[in-house]
């Protein structure tokens, strides 16, 4: 059994809100550089440059990249090892929240109540996290900073087995299509599929923090990422949706068994700034 | 593409000379608001009370900064999705107020009343916050402090780049230009 101190965690958090926030990661920036040369609309590319540039202000600056700093979704892999000590394990999450985004210039974002009362609680908490316990004894942490332009656009649906994969392409397709401009393209498409309701979205979210044009393993899934990008990328919608070839950087899917009666697919919208630090304790 | 410089307050001729497609660089002073302040401005005129702000030929660009550092103004200032405000633009519109900036659709409405009240669109990068940060100059809190982020601030800018995205004409470029590369 391995000791881990609540305050390691904290600090963790915090250091990962921070970085995620004002620095991309290479892969991230790779994609847009490609894009840029790629793009066959002039204010697309325009886009793309202005983007460009902005991403390398903010990490040179330590300025957020986006002024929607997001919601803190948090993904822990703790090993089944270890122990962790010296206080509450959430608790412990988001005081790394509530330090980065107080400490750190971040804005801010989350209310205490979504319908009745949507006070803001002041410091970004609570977060939103999923455990998974794993074999082993470290902990790993990935913070996805999530602004809610893109979040929004977001959708879910219950297929039925017989809609197949055309059914899934329409249905990520209209999701695109009907986003438009809204969710900052170019855009991360995540896609999961399989499980149950909770299942498919919590795939998809997972499917946007894949590194970039890592496709997936099962050869079936990786031809499906491909002819789902190249049919985004035919919409048109192009950089900032004022029109052009590059509506997303990348689509991943992840998908999981099911029941027999069903087809949940969850599409979960990420835009080009997307945000992602994870570290091994 | 050619670029159009405009200086707030805006007048009927400035808003008919800029159309769909052309890039702006705005200098002077802009008002900010977004969803909540957007309630109140609009909860004010139909009680018929006064605005904290004469809407009159100004600019609301929708934004909720970070916080700023010390030494630095604002934070990042990137636009926010406009179309959580159009249920409370006509409203504006017909106060005088003549461009927006934002990112991402209109409602047909909001559409409408810009036609009729000889209003422009402008669209600013989704996600460009920093780099839009480097133009605003001074920021001053105008109304509703107690909202953060949502409050109303007076950016003091100097060639803030924005695109018109629809103009006073009706002319969409959210509609125009993507139809251009699309491939079926």
């Amino acid at each position: 059994m391995r000791e881990i101190a609540v305050d390691q965690i904290t600090e963790a958090v915090k250091r990962l809100c921070l970085l995620a926030n004002y620095r991309l990661g290479e892969d991230v920036i790779q994609k847009l550089e490609s894009a840029e040369r790629e793009e066959k609309s002039p204010l697309g590319k325009k886009v793309l440059q202005q983007i460009i540039e902005n991403d390398e202000i903010a990490a040179r600056d330590e300025v957020p990249i986006c002024q929607d700093t997001g919601m803190a979704v948090i993904f822990v892999e703790l090993g089944q090892d270890v122990h962790v000590v010296g206080g509450d394990f959430t608790r412990a999450i988001d005081e790394g929240v509530r330090r980065a985004y107080v400490e750190g210039y971040l804005r801010k974002s989350v209310v205490s109540d979504p319908l009745f009362n949507r006070k803001n609680t002041g410091d970004n908490t609570p977060s939103i996290i999923h455990t998974s316990i794993v074999p082993g004894d470290r902990l790993k942490i990935s913070v996805l900073p999530k602004g809610f332009g893109s979040e929004n656009m977001s959708a879910l649906k219950m297929l039925k087995p017989s809609d197949g994969v055309d059914g899934l392409k329409d249905f990520v397709l209209e999701t695109i299509v009907k986003a438009g401009p809204n969710p900052c393209p170019p855009v991360i498409v995540g896609v999961g599929v399989g499980g149950t309701m909770e299942k498919a979205a919590e795939l998809a979210k997972r499917a946007t923090c894949r590194r970039l044009g890592e496709p997936n393993p099962d050869p079936r899934y990786a031809r499906l990422e491909s002819e789902l990008l190249e049919a985004i990328n035919r919409t048109g919608i192009g950089p900032a949706g004022l029109g052009g070839t590059v509506t997303a950087l990348a689509v991943h899917v992840e998908y999981y068994p099911t029941h027999i009666a069903g087809l949940p697919v969850a599409v979960n919208v990420l835009c080009h700034a997307a945000r992602h630090a994870e570290l091994v304790i | 593409m050619s670029e159009v410089l405009i200086h707030p307050p805006l007048d009927d001729e400035t808003v008919k000379r800029l159309h769909a497609g052309d890039t702006v660089s705005i200098s002077g002073v802009i008002y900010t608001g977004r969803d909540a302040a957007h309630k109140r401005l609009v909860e004010l005129i139909r009680k018929g009370e006064e605005l904290p702000v004469d809407l009159k030929g100004q600019i609301i660009y929708y934004v909720g900064p970070t916080p700023a550092r010390p030494g630095c103004v604002p934070g990042a200032a990137g636009p926010t999705t406009s179309t959580r405000m159009d249920a409370y633009t006509p409203a504006l519109l017909e106060r005088g107020l003549k461009a927006m900036i934002g990112k991402g659709q209109r409602s047909p409405q909001v559409v409408e009343t810009m036609k009729k009240h000889t209003a422009v669109y402008l669209a600013a990068v989704g996600g460009a916050a920093a780099l839009i940060a480097k133009k605003i100059k001074k920021v001053e809190v105008v109304a509703y402090e107690d909202l953060g982020p949502e409050a109303i601030y007076r950016f003091h800018v100097e060639g803030f780049p924005a695109i018109v995205v629809i103009d006073c004409y009706g002319n969409n470029l959210y509609e125009t230009e993507p139809q251009k590369y699309a491939r079926n």
